[in-house]
């Protein structure tokens, strides 16, 4: 398993902007793009006018309930008479929009360009649930009748069971991420929550429980990149793209030992070696894993090899990840804290990654002094991974 | 810097496969084109890209299927919600950027799977827009013929001559269902079913997966491959499918600026010299004309040229010699892709009945109702 | 410059203008295409049929016309058991579109018994199914996993060449 790396131009983030994250939002799904993209534009001081290419990420057309959902998006995130890319690999798709966005600028052919992540998930009536019924395969999955949640259900199961991990370990995610969000002004779900309160909470599917998991969400999230002679000219202090990787597993996820997510490490064994990272755990001051789940944050750390295997509710247990810890993780309140607009919850990672990095992250920013960082994706039936690395 | 085409290969281009899966047909795609190009699927392929959307699939997310017909398992795959060509794009500019040399582009389309093809169109247009209930969603295209016959002074009987000229010529296409021997008059007799447009002149459907490789010259040369070489792709998205009515009717900008980009790459100035023929949009008859336009490839009115025989597989700049998407039919987010296969077969001389002389060629596709996207590429052998 | 976005409460938006009701027209019919085609036969005929890899020998169900991990065509058809271990378990107390169940149900992976398997492959032949016969406090106690189970079959006549053909899988 390889990749070729043999990267030739520098890519940096130069702006960033978010909409409100909340569980239904009055703008439509271009004005969420728009009102993300032109927070993204300001913060660079530049204009559409300064754009030549658009990168959109979305997940499901079925939430928006729009066939070709790119191009309903497309004027909303600014791709009025520009070249215009959607991206979708489910949840995975988030952290897949600055990296297609680095290609694009990396290949020379586009200076700058704007990426943007929208999800509106309020327009599924009565319930999203109801959009993931037709996730599945149709003939060997759908019949079951299947709720989204039992996938996962079953991969944290796997994964308490081979790792030994208590529910008491992962909750503390819950209460981690949800607690850093209460400094976030975007956020959907702040809140000073216990242990207690997790376990005590509805259970949906066991063992995932109402405060495992973050809330379905409208939002709109984006980044601005260009190429490093303009991103200078734009910003004394761009943030470089380092690395990038993706990769996906089967999609015969019931055939294979899903205690660890073996394609995240792949992906991420792509990232750090263009970003020339060999160590990892100690290379990187910052991460921002997917939490749609809060078992997941878990998952991924492992994946992203920050943590050894079944590893990684140790850490958190000890403090290793609170945002005054030795890796901060998930300084943004993460999705638990956030909402999960899903497209734009990856982009929304990557810019709180760009805001901590410039030490720009105000009530969140992380104490220490910050020089790597990564943030990944995961989604599709358990078998996405995409990952970026970013420096200052 | 150019890129190549090393290998391409397909399955399908019936109305109907109902012995297999999409699964199945991406797969059968994926090991000809391998085979094309002389590479190893799980070896020397660095990048997989699918192109495809979750309502033609019937699938939320289908994305999830991407990976294993095409060898992209545990490998760097993701998919864009885009045109087939879209996808060749993403494949030149990460080989561009040094990220990948070889990579493998796949779309498929099943529209025979698809029972309600109507109501899927329709939840493209935007939801105050289906309000309206507008019948046939299909009717920006009219709007679109309308407004464009009325611009350049073409008549109906220049579209119906565009489903005459490609219809026809597709009998000579093993892989056009829907070629037919027909005349001027079979298509003015026939009713609209989108004024101005008869059934003649509206595409059909084919099931089809395409797969083609696409590698850097470096490697190209290293393989064993007949590389067609890709000097220019671009793409451009002229308005939001929400906002229709901020489209230029009557014309397609989107196509002009992805031809200005993909020109620029390639070196072209002026592309009527310095291509020989081209494989452009005709999913609509009127399309045809109006996409020979904006590429800049009929300043003087494409309808006069087109009478004049012109764009015949004889006359002095063929067009569609494979006999278009009207004879291919359309098939989703693989149209594109089967105009490039079309061309790139002409490239390498292996066109058969439908071989026209020509070193360099333009490939041109729109996404069709109700987007207002285009993509072009210039291809040289 | 406050935060763009407004947040709408479900009473709030049902009393708006402009408000739309749209449920799509989509419709399909699947190609179950050539490999699956003889799997649902076989779940009629009260069997689990897989298939192996020419190339890495692995037995692959659901059956598939090629291995994803050689990118090479399929092999012979081997028909198993049935009987396999549970490798995962979940208890869902709500229905797909999440409202709540009367009664929870019980679903899992099988590792499915295969010729030449150990039962410890990260790679292996298996099945998304429901169980029956088990608590919930034996799954979240963690009794099920490992589990020996096998499938319960429904009425020959009533098997009409599904995955539910298959009721659920039972301990054994
Ligand atoms: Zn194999």
């Amino acid at each position: 398993m390889r990749a070729n790396v043999h990267v030739k131009d520098r890519v940096a983030i130069v702006g960033a902007g978010l909409t409100l994250f909340a569980r239904r939002l009055l703008e439509t799904p271009q004005e969420l793009a728009w009102e993300a993209a032109s927070r993204a534009l300001d913060s660079a001081g530049l204009t559409l006018r300064d754009i030549d290419c658009v990168v959109i990420g979305s997940a499901v057309d079925a939430f928006d309930g729009v066939h070709m959902k790119g191009e309903y998006l497309a004027d909303g995130a600014g791709g009025f008479s520009k070249p215009v890319i959607r991206v979708a690999v489910g949840g995975g798709t988030g952290v897949m929009v600055p990296i297609t966005a680095w290609w694009h600028a990396a290949s020379g052919l586009c200076k700058t360009v704007l990426a943007v992540g929208e999800e509106k998930m309020s327009h599924a009536y009565p319930h999203p649930q109801g959009v993931f019924a037709y996730i599945w395969h149709p003939i060997l999955e759908r019949p079951l009748g299947p709720n989204l949640i039992w996938i996962f259900a079953l991969e944290m199961a796997k994964y308490m069971h081979e790792c030994r991990v208590s529910k008491e370990d992962i909750a503390l995610v819950s209460v981690k991420n949800k607690r850093n969000a209460l400094d976030n002004p975007h956020a959907q779900a702040p809140a000073n929550i216990t242990v207690e309160d997790v376990l005590k909470s509805e259970t949906l599917v066991w063992p995932v429980q109402l405060l495992d998991i973050s809330p379905v969400s409208d939002g709109a999230a984006a980044l601005v990149l260009a190429r490093e002679s303009v991103a200078r000219k734009i910003t004394d202090t761009p943030v470089w793209v380092e690395g990038v990787g993706f990769a996906l597993d089967s999609s015969f996820w019931y055939n294979r030992d899903l205690s660890y997510p073996r394609y995240v490490e792949q992906a991420a064994r792509m990232a750090y070696k263009m970003a020339g990272i060999e160590r990892p755990w100690k290379e990187i001051d910052v991460a921002e894993p997917h939490d749609p789940f809060d078992y997941k944050e878990l998952h991924n750390l492992e994946g992203l090899m920050l943590a050894r295997r079944c590893e990684a509710p140790k850490l958190l247990r000890e403090g290793y990840f609170e945002r005054s810890g030795e890796l901060p993780v998930s300084p943004s309140g993460g999705l638990l804290g956030m909402g999960n607009p899903i497209a734009a919850s990856g982009v929304m990672k990557t810019a709180e990654l760009f805001w901590q990095l410039r030490y720009e992250a105000g009530a969140r920013q992380v104490k220490k002094s910050l020089h790597k960082a990564v943030a990944n994706s995961w989604g599709d039936l358990m078998q996405a991974g995409t990952v970026i690395v970013l420096s200052r | 810097m150019r890129a190549a085409v090393l290998g391409i290969g397909w399955h399908g281009f019936r109305p109907s496969v109902p012995e297999l899966s999409f699964a199945e047909m991406m797969y059968e795609a994926a090991v000809r084109a391998y085979e094309d190009a002389g590479v190893e699927a799980r070896e020397d392929i660095d990048v997989f890209v699918s192109c495809q959307e979750d309502f033609w699939e019937g699938i939320a997310i289908s994305d999830e299927f991407a990976p294993d017909p095409i060898g992209g398992v545990m490998r760097p795959t993701m998919t864009v919600a885009g045109d087939g060509l879209q996808c060749v794009g993403q494949a030149f500019m990460m080989i561009r950027s040094g990220l990948a040399e070889v990579v493998a582009v796949e779309t498929h389309a099943k529209p025979s799977d698809v029972k309600t093809l109507q109501g899927v169109y329709e939840l493209a247009l935007d939801p105050q827009l289906r309000t309206l209930g507008p019948g046939n969603p299909l009717f920006p295209a009219g709007l679109d013929a309308v407004a464009y016959m009325k611009r350049s002074g073409a008549e109906r009987e220049h579209l119906a001559l565009v489903a005459v000229k490609n219809r026809n010529r597709g009998l000579r296409n093993a892989r056009a269902p829907h070629a037919a021997r027909i005349t001027i008059e079979d298509v003015m007799a026939s009713e609209p079913v989108v004024y101005p447009l008869t059934a003649y002149e509206i595409a059909g459907y084919t099931d089809v997966a395409v797969n083609v490789v696409i590698a850097s010259e470096r490697k190209a040369r290293e393989l064993k491959g007949e590389p067609v070489w890709l000097e220019g792709i671009w793409w451009s998205t002229e308005v939001g499918s929400g906002t229709m009515e901020w489209h230029e009717w009557g014309r397609m900008p989107s196509m002009k600026a992805a031809a200005r980009e993909a020109y620029r790459q390639a070196g072209i100035s002026d592309p009527r010299r310095q291509t020989d023929f081209a494989e452009v949009e005709d999913r609509f008859s009127f399309m045809e004309l109006l996409s020979l336009e904006e590429l800049g490839l009929a300043p003087e009115g494409a309808h006069r040229l087109l009478e004049a025989g012109h764009f015949d597989a004889k006359g002095g700049y063929p067009v569609n010699p494979s006999g278009g998407s009207l004879s291919l039919g359309t098939s989703f987010e693989a149209t594109g892709l089967v105009r490039l296969l079309e061309a790139v077969l002409q490239l390498r001389g292996k066109a058969g009945g439908t071989q026209v002389e020509g070193e360099r060629a333009i490939v041109a596709s729109w996404r069709g109702v109700p987007t207002y996207t285009s993509i072009v590429a210039v291809l040289s052998r | 410059m406050g935060i763009p976005g407004r947040y709408v409460k479900e009473e709030e938006l049902k009393r708006m203008a402009g408000v739309i009701e749209y449920k799509p027209t989509a419709k399909y019919a699947y190609s179950a295409g050539q490999a699956l085609s003889v799997f649902l036969k076989g779940l009629r005929e009260g069997k689990i049929v897989g298939r192996t890899c020419n190339s890495c020998r692995r037995i692959m169900v659901p059956p598939r016309e090629f291995c994803e991990y050689c990118h090479s065509p399929a092999g012979e058809w081997v028909e198993l058991p049935g009987t396999g271990r549970v490798e995962t378990a979940s208890v869902s107390y709500i229905s797909a579109r999440r409202a709540k169940l009367r009664e929870p149900e019980v679903v899992a992976i099988i590792r499915l018994d295969a010729p030449g398997y150990r039962g410890d492959e990260p790679d292996f032949p298996g099945i998304f199914h429901r169980l029956c016969g088990v608590t919930e406090e034996e799954v979240k106690g963690g009794k099920v996993f490992g589990a020996r189970v096998r499938p319960r079959w429904r009425p020959e006549g009533e098997r009409r060449g599904s995955i539910t053909d298959i009721e659920c899988f039972e301990r054994w």
